[in-house]
């Protein structure tokens, strides 16, 4: 950091602190640190990442330096609108494709994630009923397979969560499904469904169920963590869902990041559209002879349940998902098309070695079970970790909840035939050790940076922030350092 | 196509192990009247051909690397070393999914922990969280820990006028079903001694800022002292780059502090990804949302990281949970990370004093000028106001179209009592010429009127 | 069964609590499958003493690694008595739950709904239908 090029003016003594604890390091050693840290992860871009209900495909390098443009990158979030027309023009196209990708009325971009998403729509939901005077409309029904979102989603935003219990099936059981709104009828806000569901099947009684939540007055909210299978498939507004969120940073590639950022962008049918959470982009005047391409502005809907976060949305996320919609345009479906294809595959090749509780075609994704009759010491967990020793990251470990050991397993459309081939020997593989040399399971991993960890001692003893030296050993500017040392 | 490796035999071979004849056939179970609708969405495009669409719309933005700015009302335009943006470009890093496996995520949990750490001596607390989407969600979260803590049997809230009117927006979005009442901050013209007065047995919050919107330092002691005094929570949201210079709020009583990480090696890029931050004290820990990680051994004894307080989070206490928040801005509190680490110390001070030296001989400038006037009242860090001898707008569109400055935030948007107020922002990248410059054009533009 | 330990003077209640009664305080604290359950405790928050309890309230929360539970009274009641020895040593759950493990004390101020609950035989019952 450079000298003051201004005269300096004196800063009152009580405004500042004592010590400032933080590290002092040379510029090599933060390199090395943090490049050395990286290394320590899986990731998309060193092992293969059926995470289950993540959607975990390759993030396209081409959205990281659309993203990082000077003009998208360096523009202030409150610069008067004729100065951005640029990016309006891109998040307003990108609420357009939104909405036309699952049939909709209307987008929003705010939501930072998609549990905000979720919070956005029920906040959406509730805020109707009240404008139409339906004040005791308080219960949300959210089936027992849900995200834990869905549920804690609903409690946030104020409301009663009803459990739906699923059939044998797996799937939300029709008849319960009406028994409850015959009993809680008006005052049912609505229903959260994930399609397909959690279980990665296309429920039977979709329409049905839709259908049952409309006719007592309830509306539809989508989850729609698992859009990744119906892009270009089938749209969820025209099956008649109400709202429903997107994660950009699952079915539009931009990348996870460690655990975000995320978007969620909210879309919704023609009546809830005045809710939306706000600002959104629209067209202030249309393109004309005089100007080529349309004004755009800001827009606060009509009846918005109000503004979610600071600014508008993480439009970093926005960028990547626009220049990902470019590379597929209207063969979207193809996405779809392949991860569909890829899970179907893995499911009937894994068929005999690991007992699938629902055993029929499947979307994007499957569940099986991580556990065998013969070895009932063998929990999906101990799979899970000796999937690390053969450079492959475990799959989602004990959800959907209603599965008992569940591995819920999602390829992705960007992965080769080879590599799913390699999956398969290598799950074979690992049930045939489960059988021979159980050991083997309950250590691993074996070739991880750390050994299995020990998450009772850090619950115990909580060690939350390393603590700061004492002033005298940094203050000379060196190397002494409140870092911790690498974990290698 | 796009990024899909199959050939049409790897397609074809696994159609057939699965024993269906077409890719359509995989979709039987999807209500056949709805499936396979149009999708009216452009022709694909090539990855040239994005690189130049998007480069082209890109060209229709004025970007704060090409005009002086002047703008900050919560986004500001500070600088960050070019190892930043590098090692955020590691994939180990950004195509990581959050760490539920720790034998494989050593990396993320590790520089996330580093993050908890320098947030929590920043501001002076105990034990910070891994984030939140931002400095206005993280207030709201504070909201739903006040109440928690309080078993939700006090109803009031109060919010300084002073705080960013966004994020009182944002935390009456969060909690317009809930029973408690938010107040303090209606009018906008509430002094700190009129905040200090509400505070009573009801109150479980009171929610300040540090420095406040206005740019100013407020002296937060007494309210602290009445806060406590009557079993009340005080909320600081804190600017992190004035903390480098400016006492830590956990030195004057605070019992959470949240805040807009953006400032810490983040770009502006329109508003978002930006970076909430949560710190609080120990005896608190338990009701913070969202993910934290712990230190603990492996089973050899290895030091290793791992989230910890897990059963909090939705995806095990579901209903029962305060908050439904899981995807967080991890990356970018690693860039908070990183930015921190390679400052340092001495650099994070230096950043601190440069803002303050800045603005302030901006400010004697300006004050110096027929016309103006800066509010000296209280003492101020990077921003201040100024009253302007016309309305804001029309002074910020001739700054632009006449002299190519991006100017300051237009206060009566949000307070009509400050009609022709304009806040100024200075930071370390505005160099002295830059700032010579906008104290001419003001001069110009006040004696064209 | 995995050789569970319900011991006979103690009641039971469907969300796993067990009640000692001993004139008109009752003690309350978690049974040995609870504890088995949860795996390793690693967290009790608990009430404080004074607080008036109605009959089915939810006075504390019990958590491991892997889940949480509210604990609940099936009588009303003023605390009397909390298990401070759980803040440091929430393990006492697991190693001791009819002893050192225990959570509170109420007294009570009506000990029929105690009637309603479980004896160690149909407690006994009741966990191994679950399994």
């Amino acid at each position: 950091m450079p000298q003051p090029d201004v005269p300096t003016t004196d800063i009152p003594s009580e405004l500042l602190r004592d010590e400032l604890p933080l590290p002092e390091v040379s510029e090599i050693e933060v390199v090395r640190h943090f490049t050395r840290l990286s290394q320590l992860n899986n990731a998309i871009d060193t092992h293969f990442y059926p995470l289950g209900s993540c959607t975990m495909k390759y993030n396209p390098k081409i959205n990281e330096a659309m993203a990082r443009l000077d003009g998208f990158a360096n523009i202030h979030p409150l610069q008067a609108t004729d100065t951005v027309q640029g990016a309006l023009a891109l998040m307003y196209r990108l609420q357009e494709w939104l909405r036309e990708i699952a049939g909709f009325a209307a987008t929003s971009l705010q939501p930072a994630a998609g549990a905000q998403g979720e919070f956005a729509g029920i906040l959406m939901i509730r805020k109707y009923h009240i404008e139409q005077g339906d004040e005791k409309r308080t219960k949300i029904l959210v089936p027992n397979s849900a995200h834990g979102t869905n549920p804690a989603t609903t409690t946030m935003a104020g409301l009663e969560v009803i459990e739906i219990g699923a059939g044998p099936d797996g799937e939300v059981d029709l008849a319960v499904l009406k028994a409850v709104c015959d009993e809680h009828r008006d005052t049912i806000a609505g229903m959260m469904m994930t399609i397909p569901s959690t279980l990665g099947v296309f429920e039977d009684d979709l329409l049905e169920i839709i259908e049952t939540v409309h006719s007592v007055g309830g509306l539809m909210y989508m989850d729609g963590a698992n859009m990744n299978a119906l892009l270009g498939i089938a749209k969820p507004g025209e099956m008649g869902i109400d709202v429903m969120h997107y994660n950009l940073h699952k079915t539009f590639s931009t990348p996870h990041g460690g655990g975000g950022p995320g978007s969620g962008p909210v879309c919704c049918s023609e009546k809830l559209a005045p809710y939306l959470p706000g600002p959104i982009v629209t067209i202030v005047e249309p393109a004309s002879d005089e100007h080529e391409a349309p004004l755009y502005g800001w827009q606060m809907p009509e009846k918005s349940i109000g503004r979610l976060k600071a600014f508008h949305g993480n439009f970093g996320m926005h960028v990547r998902a626009y220049a990902y919609i470019l590379a597929y345009g209207n063969q979207l479906d193809q996405v779809a098309r392949h991860a569909v294809l890829n899970a179907n595959y893995l499911r009937v090749q894994l068929h005999d070695t690991y007992n699938s509780p629902y055993d029929r075609l499947c979307g994007h994704e499957f569940v099986v079970e991580g556990r065998w009759k013969d070895v009932p010491d063998v929990h999906a967990l101990d799979i899970s970790k000796r999937l690390i020793d053969y450079g492959i990251h475990p799959p989602t470990n004990y959800f959907p909840l209603i599965v008992p050991e569940a591995l819920l397993i999602e390829p992705t459309e960007t992965e080769t035939k080879a590599t799913l081939d390699h999956f398969v020997s290598v799950m074979k593989k690992i049930a045939e050790e489960a059988r021979t040399n159980p050991q083997l399971l309950h250590e691993a991993p074996h070739h991880a940076p750390v050994k299995r960890v020990d998450e009772v001692r850090a619950a115990r003893q909580l060690v939350l922030c390393c603590q700061p030296l004492p002033a005298e050993s940094t203050s000379d500017g060196v190397s002494a350092s409140s870092e911790p040392e690498v974990v290698a | 196509m796009g990024y899909i490796p199959h050939t049409e035999d790897d397609v074809k071979a696994m159609l057939a192990a699965i024993g269906v004849d077409s890719l359509d056939a995989l979709f039987e179970d999807v209500p056949s009247q709805h499936r396979f609708p149009t999708l009216n969405l452009p022709e694909p495009l090539s990855e040239l051909e994005i690189a130049t669409t998007m480069e082209t719309l890109s060209w229709f933005n004025l970007t704060t690397s090409h005009y002086a700015t002047f703008l900050g009302a919560g986004a500001y335009n500070h600088y960050s070393p070019a190892i930043v943006n590098q090692l955020l470009l590691r994939g180990e890093f950004y195509s990581a999914y959050t760490p539920y496996q720790p034998e494989v995520s050593q990396g993320t949990l590790q520089a996330t922990f580093e993050f908890q750490s320098m947030i929590a001596h920043l501001t002076g607390m105990e034990a910070a969280n891994a984030s939140h989407y931002d400095g206005a969600t993280a207030l709201a979260e504070a909201v739903t820990m006040a109440n928690a803590i309080h078993n939700g049997k006090r109803q009031k809230v109060i919010l300084s006028p002073t705080i960013h009117p966004q994020y009182r927006e944002v935390v009456r979005t969060y909690h317009q079903n809930k029973p408690f009442k938010f107040s303090g901050d209606r009018s906008g013209t509430a002094t700190l001694l009129d905040i200090t007065d509400m505070v009573d047995e009801n109150t479980m919050l009171v929610a300040v800022q540090y420095p406040n919107f206005l740019g100013q330092i407020e002296d937060f002691n007494e309210l602290a002292r009445v806060t406590k005094t009557h079993g009340a929570l005080l909320c600081v949201v804190a600017d992190p780059v004035a903390l480098s210079i400016l006492k830590p709020p956990g030195e004057f009583g605070a019992d959470i502090v949240v805040g807009e990480g953006q400032g810490l090696g983040i770009p502006m890029s329109f508003g978002g990804p930006y970076l909430g931050f949560f710190a609080t004290n120990s005896k608190y820990v338990r009701r913070i949302a969202g993910r934290i990680v712990g230190e603990t051994r492996d089973l050899e004894g290895q030091r290793a990281f791992v989230m910890t307080l897990r059963p909090r989070e939705q995806d095990i206490r579901r209903e029962k949970a305060t908050s439904n928040i899981c995807t967080n801005q991890g990356l970018m509190a690693l860039a908070a990370c990183i930015h921190m680490a390679a400052l340092g110390k001495h650099g994070m001070k230096r950043v601190g004093e440069l803002c303050w030296h800045k603005a302030h001989y901006a400010a004697d400038q300006i004050d110096a000028l027929e016309g103006y006037s800066v509010d000296r009242s209280l003492p101020f860090f990077k921003e201040f106001v100024v009253t302007c001898p016309r309305p804001v707008n029309e002074i910020n569109q001739s700054l632009l179209d006449d002299y190519g400055i991006i100017g300051g935030y237009d206060l009566s948007l949000d307070y009509p009592h400050r009609g022709n107020q304009m806040l100024l922002c200075v930071t370390e990248t505005n160099p002295r010429a830059e700032i010579d410059m906008l104290v001419k054009a003001l001069r110009e533009i006040a004696e064209a009127s | 069964m995995a050789g569970w330990n319900f011991p006979e003077d103690l009641k039971y209640a469907k969300t796993d609590e067990w009640f000692r009664v001993e004139g008109d305080i009752v003690t309350i604290g978690i049974s040995d499958y609870a504890q088995d359950q949860l795996s390793d405790v690693v967290f009790v928050e608990l009430p404080e003493v004074g607080r008036q309890l109605d009959a089915g309230e939810a006075f504390g929360v019990v958590e491991s690694v892997k889940s949480t539970s509210d604990l609940y009274t099936a009588v009303a009641g003023e605390v009397v008595e909390v298990n401070s020895a759980l803040e440091d040593k929430p393990e006492l759950v697991n190693e001791s739950p009819y002893g050192e493990g225990w959570f509170i004390k109420i007294k009570a101020s009506d000990l029929s709904a105690l009637e309603s609950l479980m004896d160690s035989t149909a407690y006994a019952e009741y966990c191994n239908g679950r399994e």
